[in-house]
């Protein structure tokens, strides 16, 4: 194990993100505010709580993952595409380092950095409304499970897309609705039977469901589901950037 | 540097062949001495880059084996690749890197442990002490390919390849270069690097391969090579067109552009006359006005032909 390669690649990326700090951090609490104003105060007020919990606290755990998810997601395929782009990957092909040290480096960088969005969000959010953590370890669990498989599966976005066009395009078109139909801002049992089932088989639903429970206890679908689907996934992504380094996708000619 | 030597960098019977189908080299067989300088010379698109990068691990060889220091590339990739250091063709850094950083960042990802004195006389070598806190892209292209280098040495590789490490280079870039690859040279380092110029390789190498369309013409020592290699031309601008050259000027290896204003005489610097007063006396008693005059190596791609074509006849 090359730990002064994966060293050197983490410190990096924290050191670009050191640099544009302000924006990372700013924009998805400056978001969250705003949902918390408009979303919490000014409808939710209107909005009977749900499974007793009270709707600007319902809220919460959607929001989080719904920054954690993009932000991991944007840390991660930059990470590595814009060494992609501007040709400077040469030198991490070249150097004595297997592909888990590549991963270990990049996907560790970018899930920290989702990570400690996550929390600023979360203590933003404890200002607006009155939040107990029912299990604590669990939410913790939750959220570094979701930075890490969508900072994996960043990663490879990062690595597949050879434009800024691609690089924007799953985010935009399947993250994003994925979190707003995915129960973040309303417990599916307020959809129509038809919805509900589609909503299974979205994937965030669960990540969302789990984490939620980890604060109230109240969910849409099973914890164990919620846990089994975020290994299921991490998993497949895992295998997915195996096999992309083992066949030197877009990297090794 | 003894011939007995086992070699530091060994090649047999390397091809690559890129997705579209080209077949960039074509079964490459060189041994590479420790602590030689090494020149590959080529025209555009020979292969030298590719073959570089092949060795560094950026390109996965179609058929045959490169071993460093007897390790396999792809099997003992990490032996091999923490001896290398390279500096790529193109001017490739980061946007937004510090100078410092980027050299820091360099050594640790070929496994060094931080040593930030070391990496401070590094840059201090290559005259980049006042720089060390500058923005990359903020440097002129100069300043960019002397930080690529630190790069590529910021691990104390015993091999090091420079990619055409004089393209956009000014005269005192490239003297400093070629006191810094001396120097290395002296503490052991095995060089390797790839030009368009004859001139440079002169300058520099101990050896001389040539490339062209993925193989290997020759490699040899330079000053046995530069011997056979160097012919000359003489080029003569007319003042008036001729239809053709003169039956009296028959006798002289001469060519007539197709416009007829331009004579080109090609000559052997190595024979015991070059000829050229002779034939300016018989071009002067043929009537032919002189417009100018200019002499010129004969280009590298010449030297290809004409290698290409005795290579051929073998
Ligand atoms: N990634 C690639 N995919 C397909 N073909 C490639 C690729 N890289 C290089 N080639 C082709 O392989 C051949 C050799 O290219 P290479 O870059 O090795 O030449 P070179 O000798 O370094 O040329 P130059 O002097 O211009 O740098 C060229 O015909 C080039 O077009
Ligand atoms: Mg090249």
């Amino acid at each position: 194990m090359n730990v002064e390669a994966v060293k050197a690649i983490y410190i990096n990326e924290m050191r670009r993100t050191r640099k544009t700090l302000m924006q990372s951090v700013a924009s998805p609490v400056i978001s969250t505010v705003l949902y918390f104003v408009v979303f919490g105060s000014a409808i939710g007020s209107r909005i009977e709580a749900i499974d007793g919990v009270s709707y600007g606290s319902f809220i919460v755990p959607g929001l989080i993952m719904l920054s954690l998810l993009t932000q991991s997601i944007s840390n991660a395929s930059f990470g590595i595409f814009f060494p992609k782009f501007t040709g400077t990957v040469y030198e991490v092909m070249s150097a004595p380092i297997s592909f888990v040290e590549v991963i270990l480096g990049y996907v560790g960088a970018a899930a920290t950095k989702s990570l400690i969005i996550g929390t600023i969000i979360l203590i933003t959010a404890s200002f607006f409304v009155e939040l107990n953590i029912a299990h604590p370890v669990w939410m913790l669990f939750f959220l570094v499970m979701t930075c890490i498989s969508f900072s994996l599966f960043g990663f490879i976005i990062g690595l597949w897309a050879d434009n800024f066009e691609k690089l924007q395009l799953i985010p935009l078109l399947v993250i994003t609705p994925l979190v707003f139909l995915g129960g973040s801002f309303y417990s599916i049992d307020m959809l129509p039977d038809v919805w509900q089932k589609i909503s299974l088989l979205n994937p965030v639903l669960y990540l969302i469901s789990g984490f939620r429970w980890s604060f109230f206890e109240v969910s849409d679908v099973s914890v164990t589901v919620s846990l089994v689907m975020i290994s299921v996934f991490m998993i497949a992504c895992l295998l997915a950037v195996y096999a992309m380094f083992k066949t030197g996708y877009k990297l090794r000619q | 540097m003894t011939e007995t030597q086992s070699p530091i960098i060994s090649i047999r019977g390397l091809t690559k062949t890129y997705e579209g189908g080209h077949q960039a080299l074509k079964g490459i067989d060189l041994d590479i001495r420790k602590g030689e300088i090494l020149a590959l010379l080529g025209p555009n698109g020979a292969g030298k880059t590719t073959l570089i990068s092949t060795i560094c691990g950026l390109v996965r060889p179609t058929s045959g084996t490169v071993t460093v220091d007897g390790f396999d590339i792809t099997k003992d990739y990490r032996e091999t690749r923490k001896r290398i250091g390279l500096v790529p063709q193109e001017l490739t850094l980061g946007a937004f890197d510090v100078v410092v950083d980027t050299v820091r960042f360099s050594r640790g990802l070929f496994g060094m442990r931080a040593d930030h004195k070391r990496v401070d006389e590094i840059l201090s070598d290559l005259s980049l002490d006042d720089k060390k806190d500058s923005i990359v892209t903020r440097l002129s292209g100069g300043m960019k390919r002397r930080v690529l280098i630190a790069k590529a040495l910021a691990h104390e590789p015993r091999i090091l390849f420079l990619d055409e490490p004089t393209a956009g280079v000014d005269v005192e870039l490239r003297k400093d270069m070629w006191r810094l690859v001396e120097k290395l040279r002296e503490s052991g380092v095995t060089i390797i690097l790839t030009t368009h110029y004859i001139e440079e390789a002169e300058e520099i190498a101990d050896r001389v391969g040539v490339i062209s369309d993925g193989r290997l013409l020759v490699i040899d020592e330079k000053e046995n090579l530069m011997s056979s290699l160097g012919k000359k031309q003489l080029i003569v601008d007319l003042r008036t067109t001729i239809p053709a050259v003169p039956e009296s000027l028959a006798s002289f290896d001469l060519e007539l552009s197709d416009d007829g204003a331009r004579i080109t005489y090609t000559f052997d610097t190595q024979g015991e006359r070059t000829g050229i007063t002779a034939l300016l006396q018989a071009m002067n008693e043929a009537g032919l006005g002189l417009k100018d005059l200019n002499t010129s190596q004969s280009s590298l791609e010449d030297i290809f032909v004409n290698l290409v074509k005795t290579d051929n006849e073998r």
